[in-house]
Formats: C-alpha cells, sequence, structure tokens
C-alpha cells in the first residue's frame, strides 16, 4: 500500500504557506469598501456631543433650551436624562481581585472627570446642525482639581476621583518568586537600575470610531453597524445595558478602517448612539471627528517603571525586580478593565530569559485623563523595554556584547515547556535560534565596524537588540474566567453550494491585517476546492457563528483553527456523499480543486454534480442516506492559558546630538509565530506592527497640561510616523508550530509593536554610550535627547 | 448664532459625468462627493488637511478635499478612486498594490492611490526615498509603508520604456 499520506501542509499544492492576495483588496482599491459612514439609512439622525473642556469639574447647570428650538435638532439628551436609559457599568474582572472602579453611565452626569468626556449629546438632521446646535448648548461648571500625576495621585492627601473607593488605586499586585534581596545584596553581582517612562499614546485609526444604530420597534430589534473587532461582546454589552435581549441586538462590522484594539471597549458616545436610537425608533449615527478621537479612543501605555537587574561577573541574570505605575484615567474601562496591561507587564518582563528571582508589583491608579486601555501589544513594549533595556546596560557594564548576553540568559530552544519566573507556561519557543537568524540576517560584524568608523567622523550610531515574546491565542483565562461577556472560543461554518463552491463564515473578523484571506487558504485547501471558490463571511451576529472575534493575536490560531475543523469535517461529509452515489469507500475517494477524485486523482464526479444530486434529485440517493453538506466546529485552546511566539529585532539607528534627531537606518524582525499559513500577510503584520512600535518609541505621545487639558489633540500636533522617515524592515521566520492545535498557527499581529521600542531604546543608548549619556523616556524626542546629552 | 448658511448653484464634472447641485456655502468638497453624490470611496480622516485619505484629483491636481469648499469646485473636473477605478487609469498602480499588499484596512487607499498615481504619471523614478517624501502627506497606519514603495516601484519600472 502506499506511504503514510502527507499531511494537509506537505500537499504540492497547499494554499497554506503561499501569499495569495486577499479576497477583499480589490474592493477596496476600486473604493467600493462599506464603511460604516458609508451607509446611510431613510429617516437617519446624527449625533454630535458636548463635551467636557475641564479634566475634572463640576456640572452645576445645564442650559439646552437654544439648542433644542435650534431648526433641525430633534432631540437633546443631558447625562441624567440618558442614564433614565442606560444601567450603569463597571469595569472590573473577578479574576483581577481586587481591582475597583466607579459606576459609568453615557454621559457625564454630576461630575466631568477628563476633558473630553462626553456630557450632552445632541441629534439633528445632519452632523452640521448637531454640531451646530451642540455650539449653543450652555453648561456650567464648577473647576475641581485635577489629578494628573498617578504618583500624587497615590499620595495619602490628594483628593479622591471617586469619594466610594476611599483611594485613588485601582488595583495592585505584586509577583514575589525567589529571593531577590538576597540577590541585590551580594558583592558578585552587578546591578543596573532605571526609571523608565512610557508616555501615553493612541491608535489614531483612520477611521475613527463610528456607529450607525437603528431600532425597529416591530420587534423589538436593535441593529447596529460598528466599526469594530468583537460583534459578539457588543451584542452582549449592549442588550444588557439598554435593556434587551441579546438576541434582540443585531451587531455588523463590515470594512473596518483600522482597529488596534481601540474599537473593543464600551464607549459612552456609542452606548448614548445606541440608546438614542431605541429611544427614538430611528437611525442614529455618529462618527467621532479627529479631536473627539484623540479625546475618548483609549489612551495606551502611561506607565512610570522603576527597575533593576543584577546580572554575576559573566552576565547570568540574578535578579530583577521593579515597581510599575500607571495612569488608568478615572474609570477602568469596560468590560475588558483598564488593569491587564500591567497585569500583562507583570507577567511578561523577563520572560525570554532563565530567571530565578524576579519581584514585580504594578499599581493601577485613577487620573483625570482620558481612559487608557488595551491598544496593540498590551503590555509587552514596557515588559520588553524594561528587561532588554536593563539587560544591555548590564552587558555594557561589564564588557559583555549585547547577543552574547542573551545568549547566555535566553531559555534554551530545547528546554521547552518551562515556566517563566512569573509562572507562564512557555512552549514551542525558538529564542536562540531567531537571534541566530537574526545576527546573521543583520550582518551584525559588520554593523559594529560600520558604527566605529562613524565613531571616528563623530557620527553617532547605535544598534540594539530585543528578544521577545508575545502573547497570542488566549484561553478563557484572559477575560471569560472573570466574568466578561468575551468569547474565548470561536466558530466556523463551512457549507456546499448547488454550484460547487463553498461558503465560510466565521466568528473572527477582519479589520485589514487578511483575516479573510487566511481563512479562505485555509478551508479551500480543508475541503478541497481553489480558493476562489470560497466565498467568505464574517462580522454579522445574525449570520456568523458565536465566537470572540480578532483582538489578541488569536484570529488565525483560534479562528483559524475552527476553519480547518470545519472543512475537514465538510470534505468527510462530502466523502460519505460521494461513496454512496459512486458506489465506492470515503477512504478510497479525495477531493482535490473542486471535484471528488479517487486516490490517484482521477475525477469521479465534481463538487457541483454531487451538490446538484443532493440538493436537487436527493430521489437518486438511497432513503437511508441523509446528506448534510454543512459543518460547524468550534475551538478554544485547552492546554494553555495563551499561546506564546518568540521574535529577535534588531535595528541600527544614527542620533544627531545637535538636533537630537534619531534616524532609523535599517531594521531586522526574525519572528517564530508557529506555522505561517500566508508569508505575505505575516510579514506585513510584523512590518506594521513594528512601525507602530517605531510611533510609541520615537513620535507619539498625548501630551497633557498640568491641570489635564489634551494639548495635542490634532493630526497636526499629534505625530504619527510618516512615509519618509520610516526604514525598509527585513522580516524573516523560524517556523515552530504550537501543538495546541492541528492548524499550529499562532499569532504575529502584535510582535513589532511590542519588541520595536525596545530595540530602538538600546540601539539610542547604544549610540549614546560614548556620550556617557542614556535615556530611558518614551518617546525619545528630540527635546529630551538633548537633555540627555546636555545640550539643554 | 449660526444663521441658515447661504446656498450656491454649482456645476461640475464628476469622473466625467456632469452635475449640477445647490449646497451649502460651508460644505466641504469631501461631504459634498460622499454626502451629496454617494461617492463614499474618498474617505474622511481628519478633516483638516493632514491625513491625506481625502486626497482626489481636481483639474489635474491632487487636492484634499477636506480643505476645500463644494463651491469652489464649481466650474472643475473632479476625479475620484470610483472613476480612476471604472475608467482603468492606475490600473497597473491598484494591480501592483494587489501583489504586494500595499493596503490592510483600506480607509487611507484611495488617497493613497492619487498621491501615487500623481507621482508615477508625473514621470516620477522608482527612487524610494523620493517616492517615499512623495506620500508622506497620506497617513497609512496599518501597513508601514513599505508594501506602498514596493508596489509604486513596480508600476514605475513596469512603465519604464
Amino acid at each position: 500500500m502506499s506511504e503514510k499520506p502527507l499531511s494537509l501542509f506537505d500537499r504540492p499544492n497547499s494554499y497554506i504557506g503561499r501569499s495569495i492576495p486577499r479576497p477583499d483588496a480589490r474592493r477596496l482599491l476600486e473604493g467600493r469598501g462599506r464603511y460604516v459612514d458609508d451607509v446611510a439609512l431613510p429617516r437617519m439622525l446624527h449625533a454630535a456631543f458636548v463635551r467636557s473642556p475641564y479634566a475634572h469639574a463640576r456640572i452645576v447647570e445645564i442650559d439646552a433650551s437654544a439648542a433644542r428650538s435650534h431648526p433641525g435638532v430633534v432631540s437633546v439628551y443631558t447625562g441624567a436624562l440618558m442614564a433614565e436609559h442606560v444601567s450603569p457599568y463597571v469595569g472590573v474582572l473577578t479574576h483581577l481581585a481586587g481591582l475597583r472602579s466607579a459606576p459609568q453611565a453615557p454621559l457625564a452626569v454630576d461630575v466631568a472627570r477628563w476633558q473630553g468626556e462626553p456630557v450632552v449629546m445632541v441629534l439633528a438632521s445632519t452632523r452640521a446642525i448637531a454640531e451646530d446646535a451642540a455650539g449653543l448648548v450652555e453648561v456650567s461648571y464648577e473647576d475641581l482639581p485635577a489629578l494628573c500625576d498617578p504618583r500624587q495621585a497615590l499620595s495619602p492627601d490628594a483628593p479622591l476621583l471617586h469619594e466610594s473607593l476611599g483611594s485613588n488605586l485601582a488595583w495592585t499586585r505584586t509577583v514575589d518568586v525567589g529571593k531577590v534581596d538576597e540577590v541585590f545584596a551580594r558583592d558578585d553581582v552587578t546591578t543596573v537600575s532605571q526609571t523608565f517612562q512610557f508616555g501615553r499614546h493612541t491608535g489614531v485609526t483612520l477611521e475613527t470610531r463610528a456607529m450607525l444604530a437603528d431600532f425597529d420597534p416591530a420587534d423589538a430589534r436593535l441593529t447596529i453597524r460598528y466599526s469594530g473587532q468583537a460583534p459578539h461582546m457588543m451584542q452582549a454589552i449592549l442588550a444588557k445595558h439598554l435593556d434587551l435581549l441579546e438576541d434582540s441586538v443585531r451587531i455588523i462590522a463590515e470594512d473596518v478602517g483600522g482597529s488596534f484594539g481601540i474599537k473593543i471597549h464600551t464607549y459612552g458616545d456609542e452606548v448614548a448612539t445606541a440608546a438614542a436610537a431605541k429611544i427614538l425608533r430611528r437611525p442614529v449615527k455618529f462618527v467621532a471627528d479627529r479631536h473627539e478621537s484623540f479625546q475618548s479612543d483609549i489612551h495606551a501605555r502611561d506607565h512610570v517603571v522603576s527597575a533593576k537587574l543584577a546580572v554575576d561577573a559573566d552576565g547570568h541574570i540574578q535578579a530583577l525586580a521593579f515597581e510599575d505605575i500607571t495612569g488608568i484615567g478615572p474609570y477602568s474601562m469596560y468590560p475588558r478593565t483598564s488593569a491587564i496591561e500591567a497585569n500583562q507587564v507583570l507577567n511578561l518582563t523577563g520572560a525570554p530569559y532563565v530567571m530565578e528571582h524576579y519581584r514585580a508589583t504594578a499599581k493601577v491608579v485613577f487620573q483625570n485623563k482620558n481612559l487608557m486601555c488595551q491598544y496593540r501589544a498590551v503590555g509587552h513594549p514596557i515588559a520588553m523595554a524594561v528587561c532588554d533595556g536593563l539587560l544591555e546596560e548590564a552587558a555594557a557594564a561589564i564588557g559583555v556584547d549585547p547577543v552574547d548576553i542573551r545568549q547566555r540568559n535566553l531559555i534554551a530552544d530545547n528546554a521547552y515547556p518551562v515556566k517563566s519566573a512569573s509562572g507562564m507556561v512557555l512552549d514551542d519557543l525558538s529564542h536562540h535560534a531567531t537571534l541566530q537568524k537574526l545576527v546573521a540576517l543583520m550582518d551584525y560584524d559588520r554593523l559594529r565596524d560600520e558604527q566605529r568608523e562613524a565613531r571616528v567622523r563623530g557620527v553617532y550610531r547605535g544598534i540594539g537588540f530585543c528578544s521577545m515574546v508575545e502573547v497570542t491565542n488566549p484561553s478563557p483565562a484572559f477575560y471569560g474566567v472573570g466574568g466578561a461577556p468575551i468569547a474565548s472560543q470561536d466558530g466556523a461554518t463551512v457549507r456546499l453550494d448547488a454550484g460547487g463552491g463553498i461558503h465560510i463564515s466565521s466568528s473572527v473578523t477582519e479589520q485589514g491585517q487578511g483575516t479573510h484571506a487566511i481563512l479562505v487558504q485555509i478551508a479551500a485547501d480543508a475541503v478541497g476546492v481553489p480558493v476562489e471558490r470560497v466565498r467568505v463571511k464574517t462580522g454579522d451576529t445574525d449570520t456568523v457563528p458565536y465566537g470572540g472575534g480578532t483582538w489578541a493575536s488569536r484570529g488565525t490560531g483560534i479562528g483559524g483553527e475552527a476553519m480547518l475543523q470545519a472543512g475537514l469535517a465538510l470534505k468527510s461529509q462530502i466523502l460519505d456523499v460521494a461513496a454512496s452515489i459512486l458506489q465506492s469507500e470515503p477512504g478510497a475517494l479525495d477531493v482535490r480543486n473542486g471535484d471528488v477524485t479517487d486516490r490517484d486523482g482521477n475525477v469521479r464526479i465534481s463538487l457541483s454534480d454531487l451538490a446538484r444530486t443532493v440538493y436537487y434529485r436527493g430521489n437518486e440517493l438511497p432513503p437511508d442516506v441523509k446528506p448534510e453538506l454543512i459543518a460547524t466546529r468550534h475551538y478554544r485552546v485547552t492546554d494553555v492559558p495563551f499561546v506564546f511566539t518568540n521574535g529577535a529585532m534588531a535595528t541600527s539607528v544614527e542620533v544627531d546630538i545637535d538636533t537630537g534627531l534619531v534616524r532609523i537606518l535599517d531594521f531586522w524582525a526574525v519572528e517564530d509565530c508557529g506555522r505561517v499559513i500566508n508569508p505575505q500577510l505575516v510579514d506585513e503584520q510584523v512590518r506594521g506592527g513594528i512601525v507602530q512600535g517605531i510611533g510609541g518609541a520615537l513620535y507619539e505621545e498625548c501630551l497633557y497640561s498640568n491641570d489635564g487639558q489634551l494639548l495635542n489633540a490634532s493630526m497636526a500636533d499629534y505625530l504619527v510616523p510618516m512615509a519618509a522617515e520610516m526604514p525598509d524592515i527585513h522580516v524573516a521566520h523560524v517556523e515552530t508550530p504550537t501543538k495546541t492545535s492541528a492548524l499550529g498557527a499562532k499569532g504575529a499581529g502584535e510582535a513589532g509593536t511590542g519588541g520595536a521600542p525596545a530595540a530602538l531604546l538600546n540601539a539610542v543608548n547604544d549610540a549614546l554610550r560614548p556620550l556617557g549619556a542614556s535615556i530611558w523616556q518614551m518617546p525619545m524626542t528630540p527635546e529630551r535627547i538633548l537633555k540627555a546629552v546636555g545640550k539643554v | 448664532m449660526s444663521p441658515a448658511p447661504d446656498r450656491h448653484t454649482i456645476s461640475l464634472t464628476v469622473n466625467g459625468e456632469a452635475v449640477s447641485e445647490d449646497v451649502p456655502a460651508r460644505l466641504n468638497l469631501v461631504d459634498f462627493l460622499r454626502g451629496t453624490l454617494c461617492l463614499t470611496g474618498s474617505h474622511v480622516g481628519c478633516e483638516h488637511g493632514v491625513c491625506g485619505a481625502c486626497t482626489i484629483e481636481v483639474d489635474g491636481v491632487s487636492v484634499r478635499s477636506c480643505l476645500m469648499l463644494a463651491v469652489q469646485a464649481d466650474g472643475t473636473a473632479v476625479w475620484t478612486i470610483e472613476g480612476l477605478a471604472e475608467s482603468g487609469r492606475g490600473a497597473d498602480l491598484r494591480a501592483a498594490f494587489l501583489a504586494r499588499n500595499a493596503l490592510q484596512c483600506g480607509f487611507c487607499t484611495p488617497g493613497m492611490l492619487v498621491s501615487a498615481l500623481e507621482y508615477v504619471e508625473a514621470g516620477g523614478t522608482a527612487d524610494r526615498s523620493a517616492i517615499r517624501e512623495h506620500i508622506s502627506g497620506n497617513y497609512c497606519r496599518c501597513t508601514g509603508y513599505q508594501a506602498i514603495v514596493d508596489a509604486v516601484c513596480d508600476v514605475i519600472e513596469g512603465r519604464a520604456p
């Protein structure tokens, strides 16, 4: 007989591992996208919001009479009026023991707690009229002291943001493993310590947050078109707080113009939009303008980390200890909470390295700034910059090369499974292999030669590295276990249609990553049809299986595995029917390129003929054959809380010590995301992620005045990476499939954003080292670099 | 505070078709295209002329349609992504974007294509830094720009005699 059949991934024409173009891309290239604001409905109203001009103020009186009588205005809601229709929400999860927050309403009721908090909603026939009328609303405020610095907010005499909570500390957690104090007291270790500051930045999705809500009173149905990543979560949230059955709420997410974690949260202006549609029984659209986006889209980071690392004379890590204080705004964001990032920092810092003694404390603090919550690579940039920043500092202190010190400390590739110092289960990682490949890819020795040569000419170049892990494919341990209505499993349905094509649907969503392409490739391979014959549907709670959506780098690893299993199940159904029609055995048949074939590939019946026989001429089948040509499978990660990936990155920069400008000369990344389904899409995720990481490291910062005024809430003032400053980025892979699934795929979407800042920090400090200067604050702006080198 | 806005009748061609409409004086050109003409391919990203998502072509020149009023477009010839796609102009550029995956979410893409087409049609060379400079007025948050530069280079090299 034949040898072991080729696996799905080894078949000669397998789509898995090939860069096929995305099925949506042509449509988007021809201006045929359908983003929320592209849809208009009859009788649609437009919402505009009056937002608090103060970071902290009591709302004394609201006079909306002029707005209400403005021509074209249909309705005006104050916070108190809106609160009659929406039950309050609190951003806590039970598995984050001790996390506290205060109840939130869509619009501020008595007190506004950040500049930009929505206070009054105006609904009118056009957005322009709604904005005109919003300008006529008179709100009297009593200014209250603004608490902006989290460290000050923790002082005993600080005023309280929420009287009922008794302090401004939302959450704290300490991980304490080994004998940290004893290690730092030893006289045979070298200790380096620094205070790192990570500024606030935000996602700047090019499509701003948007919602179009419609309510049909005939069957009490709320239909929401929203720009976001988690339709079923939104269904549960809006149903709960608008007092509807979950099945009465339909969430549709068509084209989404970027998300990056911004669009998976509960925003008051969006809840108010849905509520207004329900109250007024007509469509209501809200599209944030850019100013509103900067003021109200969640911000990210905002950490101050005091950290120290001890190494022995050989550079082996002996202990790592730090305290992270993070400001999260006046509330913990609902429903994912604003404590997850700090928790990730505790879980991930130092995870690539062998480490016995580890102590980390996080303090999550309320303040009068916009809410902070999960954005791409949650916690990773902080965790990686702290450990790898100190590691390179220690390497310099004891005179060891940064590659060398990593090789001495990275967990061995054959050591898995192991637990990190913080207790994370790590498996199927390849730190040494990725680093080795990186060093070859970048031609490290040549770069060092060039750096030395440049220094002779008075040019300050630096090379920096990062070895990292990324959390992907989360299990219920991330949110579900803590009580959030967020599915950790995803579903896929695959159906053979009469024409011989297959229709697939999935609960993971597309925001440009190429989710649809991945799903199509997997389904086409699993069933045995050409990709051109696969139609894909996501983003509609009425038609897709129940699931979590796309976030935390889970789309391919979880949604893809569900699709693989559903496709294999349909194939099995097809073979059963075919065996009956052809008077053969399922094991003697296969499905290849849209046809049922024998094992040698000779066509026996096309899928179209088979489907038409089943659907149209069932009389030709034996009565006991009752075919199903549709299969649904669900998948969740069960073996571990998270499936970690790893990667190694490096960058070469040139710092102009007269202007403080950093020029990125080159960037390299070697990723191990397990089985690569579509190399081009993975590379583009890595590149796009790195550029967002560069943004956070060099340019992007939400700047606040001491009294909580956001100073740069415009595209002109908030810097994002532009084409001219960005380098070409070299990407390579090591593939260590995860054993937790048949597909073997892990996530890849966040690694770049998580690792790039650490590599850049190290590169800049490598460049500044001959000057005896260093910088530990991001973004590393020209002014901060000039301060670091003592020029200003 | 804000009196009923003045209205004006404008006549122009949009994607080769004659259009005549009565518009408020304060209406932005991009809102006119999207709202009045239902040409939703041009996107609104910032409304203050920075992000480039609304870039269209007016009388042969790329323009940010959030910084131009509809009344200023009276008498002009406007091309948007929809018209470019249907006319076939820039088909090689769109094919290169597809092949290089030079778009992810697609929101910046119509404006990016107009800017890139302007560069290519003006005889720009396959000089990566010159291309990067030219498209620096078009923000892309997804790709990191490299694939876009690759696509533009491919087209220039493909068009070279």
